[in-house]
């Protein structure tokens, strides 16, 4: 190809850069100068009151045990559902993939809604319980009725996600380990796990993320009131009560770096993972 | 021996516990979604343990308003335009980027994973932040951030199948052959890649389809979608949330249904 051509082509990407420019770079720039500045220039204010505020903390340590307990109890299920799936044969394995990426799409306020019907304050199973003189005093408007509702939409991303890493251990490993007097047990301790950790741990933290970044259940569930990160945010962006939009950029860059150390993490472990794949 | 025939009893209790916990897990993810379906259909069910009858009422109710109607055709037109956009635009640039320059694609790459990191309630700070001061309408903004924010699936899609039809070797066939560039783009390497850039869209429609909190911070009520209208509708009506909820899922059942026949198709054609 010669130079002109090259160069015409480079102009097709200009479009990209000015929507990547000004509807992602620019407003994420634009917030992080405002985290860090008030009437008179710069400032650490911001960033010193969330995190002096017990409150905002609060919220910060509500999402992390949030994020860590629903994708850690997401996770081991779904290792041990993918594992169950070995019994089936391919098309059987596809169909339920199929099934299970259904479930996908269902999260936010639909979900919130599905579970308010079934453990609502008159859902279905809250009336059942209450018909048979049980009083399980559970609330779904808690910690522990959100967590219901994060393992719910945990659940299909993680599948999707260990089902390809899991497929990775090849057959040939299997019988190879198995010609050499291994125990299907030993082939996992010795062989297959250590393969497949570092994809785990991938998953866990794309998880992790998924739940510290998720605001809409949280708030069809309970408005503002459950004190999350993501709802702090929001409540002092929209102004539910008094709008501090410097305070909303602080808190939102703080969740920011949170999300970015968890993906760098898990970029680098899934590119550990890949490698250990292909090697044979 | 004796430690052998352990082992083997304790894989075997291992499988059948793996494939209880499959079971539940089905059941886990089934439960809400036929409970909300049930309840959309039921005439009473405010004390009883199963409902006292079925009807079509509130599905009935809900496609005589105009409200929700409007919704879903601004949810629809709205996430539909925001897909048209990054196909316009972003998946000429993915095409670009990944058949002619390959160094390039490294940087592409840490965007669609900057994209992914950063969540609808970090993005909304920003552009309310950075956009309510201009003259650009908010919607605008939105739409722009959806363009956006679908760059993973397309980028996705569009590299996959690239490399599936190991896209660079056809464009140059095709221009050895004696097509031009445009020619050997529309009649030979996009027919090939079109089912999985298809799927691709209908993966981001469906996503952005059920957003909620960027439209709801950024522009809230002014601009009612079917999530905003479900939200609205949560407190004051139980059966109408429920059937809501009902077309969302049979909406989200029928896209899901397409682009696994899809998948599988691309799969088959590249087998044979």
């Amino acid at each position: 190809m010669n130079m002109s051509g090259k160069k015409g082509v480079l102009l097709i990407l200009v479009p990209f850069a000015l929507l990547m420019t000004f509807f992602f770079l620019v407003p994420l720039i634009h917030m992080l100068m405002s985290s860090f500045s008030n009437s008179d220039g710069f400032t650490f204010e911001h960033y010193q009151e969330a995190l002096s505020s017990s409150y905002i903390l609060q919220g910060f340590k509500n999402s992390l045990a949030l994020s860590v307990v629903s994708a850690f109890i997401a996770l081991v299920v779904s290792l041990l559902g993918v594992y169950a799936m070995t019994n089936f044969s391919e098309p059987v394995r596809e169909k339920l993939l199929i099934l299970s990426n259904l479930t996908s799409n269902f999260s936010g306020v639909p979900l919130a809604f599905a579970f308010i019907v079934l453990l609502g304050n008159s859902g279905l199973f809250t009336l059942a319980l209450d018909s048979f003189g049980w009083d399980l005093s559970f609330s779904l408007y808690s910690w522990s009725g959100l967590l219901l509702i994060y393992i719910y939409f945990q659940l299909p991303l993680s599948i999707m996600l260990l089902y390809p890493i899991y497929y990775g251990i090849q057959q040939q490993w299997k019988d190879a380990a198995a010609l050499l007097g291994a125990s299907p047990l030993m082939f996992w301790r010795k062989i297959g796990l250590p393969i497949i950790l570092p994809g785990i741990a991938g998953t866990f933290t794309i998880l992790f993320a998924n739940a510290m970044g998720a605001y809409a259940s949280a708030y069809a569930l309970t408005g503002s009131n459950f004190n999350l990160a993501a709802i702090r945010i929001g409540s002092l962006i929209s102004g539910d009560i008094f709008a501090q939009p410097e305070l909303a950029s602080a808190i939102a860059v703080l969740l920011g770096v949170i999300m970015i150390i968890g993906m760098l993490l898990s970029e680098w472990l899934i590119k550990k993972t890949r490698k250990d794949l292909s090697k044979r | 021996m004796a430690y052998q025939e352990n082992e083997k009893g304790f894989v075997e209790t291992m499988k059948k516990f793996t494939i209880v916990m499959l079971i539940l897990i089905g059941i886990y993810l089934a439960l809400p979604i036929f409970a909300t379906a049930l309840y959309a259909f039921s005439t009473e069910w405010n004390k009883t343990i199963l409902p006292e009858g079925l009807t079509f009422e509130w599905i009935r109710t809900l496609f005589q308003d105009a409200r929700f109607i409007e919704a879903f055709g601004r949810s629809v037109l709205l996430s539909g335009s925001a897909v048209f956009i990054s196909i316009l635009f972003i998946v000429p640039a993915i095409f670009v980027i990944v058949l002619y320059f390959p160094a390039l694609e490294k940087w592409f790459q840490a965007s669609v994973v900057m994209v992914y990191a950063f969540p609808g309630i970090i993005l909304s700070v920003g552009i309310i932040r950075f956009y309510s001061g201009t003259s650009l309408p908010m919607i605008l903004a939105v739409t722009g951030v959806y363009v956006i924010s679908v760059l993973p699936f397309m980028y996705q899609g569009t590299r996959n199948s690239l490399r599936n039809v190991q896209g660079r070797q056809l464009m140059d066939a095709a221009e050895l052959l004696g097509a031009s560039k445009m020619d050997a783009f529309r009649k030979v390497l996009l027919p090939s890649v079109y089912p999985g850039l298809f799927v691709a869209s209908l993966l981001s429609f469906s996503v952005l389809f059920g957003e909620f909190v960027l439209i709801n911070l950024v522009v809230g009520s002014r601009f009612e979608t079917v999530q905003i209208y479900l939200m609205a509708k949560l407190s004051t009506s139980g059966h109408i949330a429920s059937a809501i909820v009902f077309v969302y899922i049979v909406l989200m059942g029928i896209l899901t249904l397409v682009m696994a026949t899809l998948t599988k198709k691309a799969k088959g054609m590249r087998h044979a």
